[in-house]
């Protein structure tokens, strides 16, 4: 169990990194604390309180928060898409809080409805042991204009070193040589 | 999450309904548990006296999960949430006040 404040904590201090502040109603900031203390608890990692999570980590990855979301949906709409993270107008109440479109693809939406990819260590049914597991796909990309690397399924939508954008990451492809 | 329902030995979803003075509509609403917009939604409907029902579907079982997506799916709607149908048609992506006002006459 995590607690409470420990989540908050995470939240202003991760707002406060990338210059973001969190949502200006306390109740609302409230509940999505509770929500992501929930998600915790269950899932082992603070997913989305707003999207549904599979409870499998690799197919929940994206949508931990902040999420890979996060910071296209703030610099287009001036908050994320639960609205824990927005821009300074929005929190000073010079802007209302916008509704954010989900920018995470149906593709990963849907895989938090597929029983395969419910079955988790725990849950584990004996169906499950027949049932083929999703496979995720994960690749290095590297970012060209700072050189970070990463491995995940995609390319972030951001550099979280030097804030280039997801053009600017290519994949590495590994080759292997067999000497002799 | 589950009830058996002897007659047709179908599942079924848990369904929760919340009382309201205005039940000139069927509405329903899935929801996620951990979402401040569907708490919110709740509320509203609350606070407007709407009678309505409702699921959480971050409970539900793997079998109730392709049920849900694929209701949502048919009636044009998206997989974000809140989800509020009104009279099994009308389908309402997020806590949208002033379509819950049109679509709900309040």
């Amino acid at each position: 169990m995590i607690a409470l404040e420990k989540v908050r904590q995470r939240a202003e201090s991760d707002a406060k990194t990338y210059g973001y502040y969190l949502h200006p109603d306390p109740e609302f900031l409230q509940n999505l604390l509770e929500g992501l203390k929930s998600n915790e608890d269950r899932h082992g990692y603070p997913a989305c309180p707003c999207r549904l999570a599979s409870g499998n980590l690799e197919i929940d990855r994206d949508i931990i928060c902040p999420c890979d979301y996060r910071d296209p949906d703030v610099a287009e709409y001036g908050a994320c898409y639960c609205g824990l993270y927005v821009k300074k107008d929005v929190a000073e109440g010079k802007s209302p809080v916008p509704v954010v479109p989900e920018r995470r693809p149906v593709e990963k939406q849907i895989r938090s409805y597929t029983p395969t990819t419910q079955a988790t260590a725990e849950k584990k049914t004996e169906n499950a042991a027949v049932e083929k597991p999703l496979e995720i796909k994960k690749k290095l990309w590297y970012c060209r204009q700072c050189g970070y690397v990463v491995y995940r399924e995609d390319q972030p939508y951001v550099c979280p070193i030097c804030k280039a954008k997801r053009e600017m990451f290519s994949e590495i492809a590994l080759q292997t040589m067999a000497k002799g | 999450m589950l009830s058996y329902d002897l007659k047709s030995g179908e599942e079924k979803m848990k369904i929760e309904k919340v009382p309201g003075k205005n039940n000139k509509n069927k509405v329903f609403l899935y929801a996620l548990s951990t979402c401040a917009w569907c708490k919110m939604t709740k509320q509203f409907l609350k606070d407007n006296q709407i009678e309505f029902e409702y699921v959480d579907v971050d409970k539900c079982t793997h079998e109730d999960l392709d049920k849900v997506k694929k209701n949502v799916l048919d009636l044009g709607g998206s997989l974000s949430y809140p989800v509020i149908i009104v009279n099994d048609k009308t389908l309402i992506n997020g806590f949208r006040k002033d379509l819950l006002k049109e679509k709900l006459d309040i």
